[in-house]
């Protein structure tokens, strides 16, 4: 090559200023340390002791929780780098990562952007427009309209075009928000509308597109990679058709049930994609399969780097993040497209905070609990939270990821299942239970895999199911009984060790003594709502300590035979258990919330919350007042509860008003997503007093609904 | 051998133990288990012990199905599981007398009426006296009286704070004349709880149903006290009574509920919700009675010690159910010391006494046990090792099986009155924790020089096989016999051997209903009847709560020489 080939000399990275936070931060700031660069992270003030912070170098404070006013405000972050002499900025993704006046005014700070080139953000951050280059450069499109007039009546004559269902999708952003399925002409004008508020209050920016909604889909994305040399390359493709809410959450590569010829066609495709808009470092190309005509059309190319790149890494053996750093660089592609290997299979599993049986709800709270698996060549955990931390409102309610690779598929599948029944979290839902149950579903297992895959085999999930077995049932009760005895166990170990006078140690060897009787001890288990078709079942179980030291244990009314439990503890969450002759080891965890203590137990290849309501007995409050456990979640009659902690967005009636069942009253948002909070039967609202811009919390009053006016 | 690894680290304690071991003397196996003596105890004793447990499982009834259930519809709690519920999970609790009461009276009174036993709260031993709603609504009969009584002799003895579990109607009014005016009455309870609370010894009281009359002065005088709301009242005359002496009508919550005594009158001082709320408020008041200052420094006895080498079970077939045949007190030791090794004392010396130093579960322990009848060298010797345990601060156990002093002309010339007196004089004196265990016959001034509940140890137990009496039945018959022979031979009324015979088996029969273990232990005569296999776990508790931190001097009398 001649040296007019050569752009001009970019400065070689030597420290970079991580702009985002959680575990793609952490995953950034780890490259960077074995590339021996040096890390600053930036932080809101919710995350001053975040883990990302404490794996940087250094940390500079941005602002206060709210992401505009920290982690999307640009020129706090350039003024971070400047002062701490960053030279180098990479954005993760999600927050600045797709801003292309980010990217300039890094450019005119004299800082490196760790991404593609400010031009090939703004190309594919309009989809309209980028619709328009694909097109021009012959990749594949759905059916659709893409113009900048965004008259109502004139989107609604181009749906009609197109033939319903349609899919509204804004131009700019992802991941998603703002985007509505159509079934028929009635609903267009409200489902534009609200898209129009989402896209609003997510990018700024509330235009949209419209296309054929293909029922039977898959999501079909391919990994590129360009340097500034003209060179672009693809690192074969990944599937994430397993979504909900329109939000990946199992993704795998390569795409499982593809012919060689498919890949090669849908790779070439995309790096012409990329090739278009002069791309360099990391983009993803997003292509809707139809499944049923075996088509792939353009969707998007998002430019940055995608919270599921680690499953290419994982089939490629490379390290996308120092791919990035090395281009950034000036450097060329390290790999030509012939040399890209493609070995095993990969999977990725997206651990969330989320109310599974609400609807995948975002959740928030504390780790009280928190284990994932180990990780090792083969198991990768992505994670920026550490036990004891809190998932809060303001951000991504993603935990971690969890990323397996196996020689081939089935492989990979069994050890993705293995460390979901091993990934241990407390103290808030998650849809770990949920992830083992897709990962385990026959149609997954088989590759069966579309972006509906979810609603269809729904009845299937004890999670989004509201009946709960019998065996469920069972393996529940069996998990209080082992959890019974772990706290026996427990509580005898701690009141010894507790002890000041050791000669007292006499009266804690096991059994506890007692004249010419056994000790016994009752203990209750309510299981937890979760489960929502065992909750509010009350488990008593009667505890005899046996002469061996074991604990002999039955229901209290004697409805079933009792087991004998051997217990070793191991350590104060560990133990090993031996029921029947078989052993196995067992995990506990325990926390208060709520005037409830909760246990957690992992037992097999079950997880089971069980709380205990704390009674006046535990709160120890000497007051004659009525206490709080009194009240504790008993609202009055008729209250609706706010489903999760958000901001509102919309009042839509007032209070005293009215309402139908199921009509809308308002509307909540949280994580950028919608929420409408509907009467739940008819009669008259009371008590409403949010308003728009509030901020309301989990399971807070938001109104009454009477069935008469108290006017 | 199966001895314990020491732990790795403790290289002290690992020194102790291995020169312990080069030195001490290991206890002989010494059982015959293949002997027909070994199966006829084994038979007698099993025999016992079931009797004894059917007996127990009934009072642990309480007062009957009825009056339970009626209890559980209060939300109340019996008391034992009451106590449960403050112990620290899975502590052990030494409950005392729990025969007390039976068989004294013409209804049936379970365990008197009354729970009291020893157990931890947050790591601290205390006393616990709980009555039994369920049992005659739980007021005080005589023996009630005396068990809560014991209690407080106990707590007070081995200053433990005690907690009083307090639902009671009072005194037993039918029974008021043997429960009211003595000076070992109802009225000692409250005089207990001043003097204790003035030596500094926590006394808590948990008002969970009523406390009426005397009762009230339970919580009244208590340091702490807390009461349950709708179940607990407190009031010297409940609204009948008030209502006949006033006129004023009024409810028993008004009158003497939780709200009045924590809000207005003062009487108690926390006011519990419900009764699992109520103990749990006493766990909380014993967390925080901060009685550390006033300890000595952590006692450093040795935690780690080796289980005996020979199975604790076998006490079940040593002690013999008839109390005519010896046997080697040396197996029971066996059985009860660590690692089964006990240092014997004048070994060669008065035989008929055993006399020697074990650890018992690291807490070390002077033996005194008997094996045969005192003589005069056995009684000195004992008192010789009395004074040498007192002098170390080392805690006396005593086994009895002691059929009594030697008589005869011999004997008495070699002054085995004075020698008694001498072992006498040392048990009564000497300030160290000392504790009973009576395996077999309790006769005569042997159950004096061998600390009968007279001299007042901490704790005395019998075993099922245990006899009790100031001579055996037959000798008593024998002497009464004799007397008895001598009047009607002074009256000139004729008694035929018939007669004499008919005479001699009453004596004996009384003498053998009075010497059961039942009869004692229904009568706190001693602190319950346990299973010999028990015996090493009652004593290592027993030892752990009469444990003095601060050794006391002992000062003898005069010993006559």
């Amino acid at each position: 090559l001649s040296s007019s080939d050569e752009p001009p000399r970019s400065q070689t990275v030597e420290k970079v200023l991580v702009a985002n936070r959680g575990e793609i931060a952490c995953r950034v700031m780890r490259t960077a340390r074995r590339l021996g660069i040096a890390t600053v992270a930036v932080y809101s003030d919710a995350d001053r002791a975040a883990l990302h912070v404490r794996a940087a170098d250094e940390a500079v404070r941005l602002g206060p929780p709210p992401a505009r006013e920290s982690y999307l405000n640009a020129d706090a972050i350039v003024d971070a780098a400047l002062r701490t002499g960053a030279k180098a900025i990479h954005p993760g993704y999600g927050f600045l990562s797709e801003s292309a006046d980010f990217a300039q005014l890094c450019e005119a700070e004299g800082l490196t952007f760790i991404g593609p080139p400010p031009s090939a953000i703004r190309d594919m951050g309009d989809k309209s427009a980028s619709k328009r280059i694909m097109g021009a450069a012959g990749v594949p499109l759905v059916p659709g309209y893409h113009g900048a007039d965004q008259d109502i009546e004139l989107l609604k004559l181009e749906a009609d075009k197109i033939g319903y269902p349609v899919l509204i999708k804004p131009t700019h952003g992802g991941g998603g928000k703002g985007m509505r399925i159509v079934q028929g002409p009635d609903d267009f004008v409200d489902s534009v509308r609200s898209a129009q508020r989402e896209a609003a209050a997510s990018f700024g920016i509330d235009t949209l597109l419209i296309e054929k909604y293909i029922t039977q889909p898959r999501h079909i994305e391919v990994q590129v990679f360009g340097d500034k040399h003209g060179n672009a390359i693809h690192l074969y493709e990944r599937d994430c058709s397993l979504q909900r809410r329109h939000q990946k959450i199992i993704e795998e590569a390569p795409a499982p049930n593809v012919t060689t010829e498919f890949r090669t066609h849908i790779g070439e495709a995309a790096v012409s994609a990329a090739k278009a808009v002069g791309y360099y470092s990391a983009g993803t190309v997003e292509f809707i399969v139809d499944t049923l005509s075996g088509e792939f059309y353009f969707m998007e190319m998002n430019t940055r780097l995608q919270v599921e790149h680690p499953v290419t890494e994982m089939i490629v053996g490379q390290d996308l993040v120092e791919w990035q750093i090395r281009v950034a660089n000036g450097e060329r592609l390290p790999l030509s497209q012939e040399q890209v290997p493609l070995n095993g299979h990969a999977f990725e599993a997206r651990i969330y905070a989320e109310n599974v049986p609400r609807g995948f709800l975002p959740a928030t709270g504390t780790l009280h609990h928190y284990r994932p698996v180990l990780s090792s060549p083969t198991v990768r955990v992505e994670t920026g939270v550490e036990e004891g931390d809190a998932v809060s409102m303001h951000y991504d309610p993603m935990i971690a990821k969890l990323v397996v690779w196996g020689e081939s598929r089935n492989a990979a599948l069994v050890k993705l299942k293995n460390c979901l029944s091993d990934f241990q979290i407390a103290g808030l839902p998650t849809n770990v239970a949920f992830l083992q149950e897709l990962a385990g579903h026959n149609a997954f297992e088989r590759g069966l895999v579309d972006t509906h895959f979810i609603e269809r085999y729904k009845d299937d999930f004890q999670s989004t199911s509201a009946k709960a077995s019998g065996e469920a049932h069972d393996a529940a009760k069996l998990g209080a009984i082992l959890a019974a005895a772990c706290i026996c166990k427990k509580d005898h170990i701690s009141s010894e060790e507790s002890l000041r006078d050791k000669t007292l140690s006499v009266w804690y060897t096991r059994p506890p003594f007692r004249m010419h009787h056994s000790a016994k001890r009752l203990m209750e288990f309510e299981l937890d709502e979760e489960l929502e078709g065992l909750s509010d079942e009350l488990l008593k179980l009667l505890v005899t300590y046996r002469s061996d030291g074991g604990y002999f244990i039955e229901t209290e009314d004697g409805s079933s035979p009792g087991f004998d439990v051997k217990v070793d503890g191991r350590s104060e969450h560990d133990f090993r258990v031996e029921v029947g002759g078989v052993q196995t080891d067992v995990t506990l965890a325990f926390y208060s919330k709520d005037n409830s203590k909760h246990i957690h137990i992992w037992h097999g290849k079950h997880h089971h919350h069980y709380r205990q309501t704390m009674r006046a007995e535990h709160l120890l409050d000497d007051s004659s007042q009525p206490s709080q456990a009194s009240e504790g979640r008993s609202h009055p009659k008729g209250s609706v509860l706010a489903p999760m902690a958000g901001l509102v967005v919309k009042v839509l009636v007032k209070d005293g008003v009215h309402v139908e069942d199921g009509q809308p009253v308002m509307v909540i948002e949280a994580m950028k997503m919608e929420h409408v909070v509907k009467a739940p039967w008819a009669g008259y609202i009371e008590g409403l007093k949010a308003t728009a811009g509030q901020q309301v919390f989990d399971s807070s009053v938001l109104f009454t609904v009477k069935d008469k006016s108290t006017n | 051998l199966a001895a314990r690894r020491p732990r790795p680290g403790s290289t002290l304690a690992a020194a102790y133990r291995s020169s312990a071991a080069a030195s001490s003397t290991v206890l002989p196996d010494a059982l015959d288990r293949g002997s027909d003596a070994y199966a006829r105890n084994a038979a007698a004793v099993g025999g016992l012990l079931s009797d004894l447990r059917s007996r127990v499982s009934q009072v642990l009834g309480g007062g009957g199905a009825g009056a339970v259930k009626r209890n559980e519809g209060r939300g109340k709690l019996l008391p034992r599981d009451r106590i449960d519920r403050l112990l620290d999970p899975g502590a052990s609790f030494l409950e005392l007398s729990q025969l007390a009461g039976s068989d004294v009276y013409e209804e049936a009174l379970p365990s008197g009426g009354i729970i009291t036993g020893i157990g931890p709260v947050h790591g601290r031993l205390c006393m616990f006296v709980a009555n039994d709603p369920t049992t005659k609504g739980g007021t005080y009969y005589p023996i009630t009286v005396k068990k809560h009584l014991r209690a407080q002799e106990i707590a007070s003895e081995c200053k433990l704070p005690c907690i009083y579990l307090v639902d009671s109607g009072g005194a037993n009014l039918p029974k008021q004349a043997e429960v009211f005016p003595d000076r070992d009455n109802f009225g000692r309870i409250f005089y207990n709880q001043a003097k204790m609370s003035a030596d500094g010894i926590p006394q808590i009281a948990v008002v969970l149903g009523s406390c009426t009359a005397g009762g009230a002065y339970i919580p009244a005088m208590a340091d702490e006290s807390i009461i349950v709301k709708g179940n607990g009242t407190i009031f010297l005359a409940g609204p009948p009574l008030v209502k006949a002496a006033t006129g004023e009508e009024i409810s028993a919550e008004d009158l003497g509920g939780a709200s009045v005594h924590c809000k207005i009158s003062g009487v108690s001082d926390h006011f519990a919700q419900d009764e699992r709320h109520g103990l749990a408020l006493g766990r909380n008041i014993v967390k925080n009675l901060h009685l550390a200052a006033k300890e000595a420094s952590i006692h450093n006895s040795a935690c780690d010690y080796q289980e005996p080498l020979y199975d604790v079970q076998e006490l079940r077939s040593i002690a013999p159910a008839d109390t005519k045949q010896s046997f080697d007190i040396r197996s029971i030791i066996a059985r009860i010391v660590d690692g089964s090794e006990f240092d014997e004392f004048k070994k060669l010396y008065g035989t008929t006494l055993v006399t020697g130093f074990a650890r018992i579960c690291g807490q070390p322990v002077g033996i005194i046990g008997n094996n045969g009848i005192l003589f005069t060298e056995s009684a000195l010797k004992g008192t010789h090792f009395i004074e040498l345990c007192a002098q170390r601060n080392i805690p006396l156990i005593f086994l009895q099986n002691i059929s009594g002093f030697m008589v005869g002309s011999k004997s008495e010339a070699s002054g085995i009155a004075k020698a008694g007196a001498k072992m006498v004089m040392a048990v009564s004196c000497s300030k160290v924790p000392k504790i009973t265990i009576i395996v077999g016959g309790s006769f005569g001034a042997g159950n004096y020089g061998m600390c009968g509940r007279a001299y007042s140890p901490n704790f005395l137990f019998m075993w099922p096989t245990a006899r009790i009496s100031v001579m055996g039945g037959i000798q008593a018959a024998g002497v009464l016999a004799q007397i008895e022979k001598n009047n009607r031979k002074r009256q000139g009324v004729e008694w035929t051997k018939d007669d004499e015979e008919a005479f001699k088996a009453k004596v004996v029969e009384a003498y053998d209903k009075e010497g059961s273990p039942y009869y004692s232990t229904a009568r706190l005569w001693d602190d319950g009847i346990i299973d010999p296999a028990d015996t090493r776990r009652v004593l290592s508790l027993c030892l752990s709560a009469s444990a003095k931190p601060v050794p006391e001097d002992t000062k003898y009398g005069v010993f006559r020489m």
